[in-house]
């Protein structure tokens, strides 16, 4: 069993859904077969899988992104851009919105889909402008008292020369201590891969959820491998070592609710993706709303602070 | 670890003559040392042991804070080595007990706090240890009112402590934020190399960012963008010199010129009335 066999199997269930409608209603006994069908075997799928098969849901290419979440979840969507000091950048979304008739702020990696978005979007690697963009909108939500929603999906924080000589370095860290104090409520949504310190740039937060094979890490797997293990193909060993998958992170107290993916990946249903991230979302928002603006930056800043492994005899 | 820890330990791999790791001249090791590690010959700024900065730096009496603080293998993580052999192996070895080490002392009569990270402690890598004891130093300066000076050193993030690692980024500068909001000095020195996760947590949110001379400094690793971009770096890409010019720290400071310096800064900044 494959994640494409999955696939297959569920193309052909839509299939015959869509004759359903048309009024072919002999096909239902067939239809009925084939769900239950799908169900049994992406749960017994779901059991075996390796984090580095996670991986590779979490790379989907028709993946659910930041903006696939936005127009789903949210109603009222007004895009803000720049950073005011240099450009916009693509690869960070960020705005406000309304979500059950509340304002929230809205911030997420966005990847693109097809090759000239992606470009387009760098494949949500972010520059400094990104990050700088993303504080000016947080800073914004400060301001007028609206909670902060976050949804990370990057492989990590663009390489290059530019995002150098303008201080990816300094954009990350002044991104993290503004976020770790900010005097808001925050909520982050791991929607796909969470690559270093170009996620946490965007991470730091009262709620963390992640999606059941979303991936968080140090490191990628194919770095840890090279750097590490000095060999490109220990890649599957080094995902495990690294304990980047939301159960770990969860064991680990890094994160704070598992959101499930329907048939063991959310790109082979994003209706019933959205509907379970607006579940979770909702409810941690309600959560963290008890609280006011004072105890919930407290209690974040607590959080970090007592973040570590060490022996202190 | 006592300082006679250190001297002991420090004997026992002395050799007389050693080498500049960029002009390759042959040098007394004694005189290196007695140059701070600064190459006589060229003017190539070493490593240097933060036993080594402390002496250069502080006065006479000082005492180092929070070793009790001690790294543990908690993921059992093994790459080419366990984790836990590499950790045993460095409490026989090194000359530190963790990349960073923390000193409370007085600099020319001004009460700091010093942190120093030692590249040869896995890289310099930051993990819980490394956060946990910045975190500390950080709460002691507010609570002292004095300022933490911080010399910089570190390959990134401990990949064998994984996600922990990573979340030590937002833990210290959380604790660089408090020492921000209460107006407690905090001045970072950039020494070669600091990239990843430190330079994109603590080493970057300095009130005052100062570079040792030829120091590469940056998020990522040269060869990683190399790689990413398939296009040459230019000459002085990542280097102290060339992240003045960019706007990105405030001065590039020669070592033998460094305690000055901090000195100037602390009494305009802080100690203003001495
Ligand atoms: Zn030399």
């Amino acid at each position: 069993m494959t994640i494409k066999d999955i696939q297959e199997l569920k193309t052909k269930i839509d299939q015959l859904k869509i004759l359903y409608k048309q009024g072919k209603t002999d096909v239902e006994k067939e239809l009925r077969a084939f769900q239950r069908e799908l169900k049994q075997i992406s749960k017994e799928f779901c059991k075996n899988l390796s984090p580095w098969d996670r991986v590779s849901i979490a790379r989907h290419n028709e993946r659910p992104q930041t903006l696939d979440y936005i127009k789903a979840l949210f109603k009222d969507f007004v895009e803000l851009h720049g950073d005011r000091c240099y450009g916009d950048d693509p690869a960070i979304i960020s705005g406000f919105a309304k979500f059950y008739n509340k304002s929230v702020c809205v911030i997420g990696h966005q990847k693109g889909r097809d090759t000239k978005d992606k470009i387009y979007r760098n494949f949500g690697m972010a520059h400094p402008e990104g990050y700088r963009k993303a504080q000016r909108i947080m800073k914004l939500a400060e301001k007028f008292q609206i909670p902060i929603i976050t949804f990370v999906d990057t492989a990590g924080a663009y390489p290059g020369i530019g995002a150098e000589e303008r201080g990816q370095a300094q954009a990350i860290a002044t991104s993290i201590e503004l976020m770790g104090s900010l005097k808001t409520h925050i909520i982050t949504v791991i929607i796909g891969e969470g690559g270093s310190g170009g996620a946490l740039a965007l991470a730091v937060a009262d709620r963390i959820l992640m999606l059941e094979n979303a991936w968080y890490s140090v490191i990628s797997p194919e770095g840890c491998a090279a750097i590490l293990y000095k060999d490109q193909s220990k890649v599957q060993e080094a995902t495990k070592s690294l304990k980047i998958t939301a159960q770990d992170l969860y064991e680990l107290g890094v994160i704070d609710c598992i959101i499930p993916e329907p048939y063991c990946g959310a790109h082979l249903s994003h209706r019933l993706t959205f509907l379970n991230v607006k579940f979770f979302l909702r409810k941690a928002l309600n959560e963290i709303l008890q609280y006011n603006i004072e105890e919930i930056v407290r209690k974040r800043q607590e959080r970090y602070l007592n973040i570590g492994f060490y022996e202190d005899a | 670890m006592s300082i006679f820890d250190f001297f002991r330990k420090k004997e026992k791999k002395e050799n007389l003559w050693t080498k500049c790791e960029e002009c390759k001249n042959i040098l007394l090791a004694q005189e290196l040392e007695t140059n701070f590690y600064v190459c006589p010959k060229c003017g190539h700024h070493h490593q240097m042991n933060p036993y080594l900065w402390a002496n250069m730096i502080l006065d006479y009496n000082y005492t180092v804070l929070f070793e009790y603080i001690k790294p543990t293998d908690f993921l059992s993580f093994k790459d080419t080595k366990k984790y836990k052999d590499r950790l045993k192996m460095l409490k026989e070895s090194s000359n530190t007990s963790e990349a960073i080490t923390i000193f409370d002392g007085k600099l020319s009569d001004y009460p700091i706090i010093l942190s120093v990270m030692d590249f040869s402690f896995i890289g310099g890598s930051m993990g819980s240890v490394v956060g946990e004891r910045f975190k500390l130093a950080s709460l002691k300066a507010v609570q002292d009112r004095k300022p933490h000076i911080s010399v910089i050193t570190s390959g990134g993030a401990r990949m064998q402590e994984s996600v922990i690692s990573l979340m030590q980024m937002a833990k210290t500068s959380i604790a660089v934020d408090i020492m921000h909001k209460n107006s407690v000095p905090f001045i970072t020195v950039l020494t070669n190399p600091t990239t990843g996760g430190v330079s994109a947590s603590f080493a970057f949110l300095g009130d005052i960012i100062i570079a040792e001379p030829k120091a590469i400094i940056g998020f990522a690793g040269a060869r990683v963008i190399e790689q990413t971009i398939k296009q040459q770096l230019p000459e002085d890409f990542q280097t102290s010199e060339f992240l003045l010019k960019k706007g990105m720290i405030d001065m590039v400071v020669h070592r033998h010129l460094m305690k000055q310096t901090l000195k100037n800064i602390l009494s305009l900044l802080f100690y203003k009335n001495a």
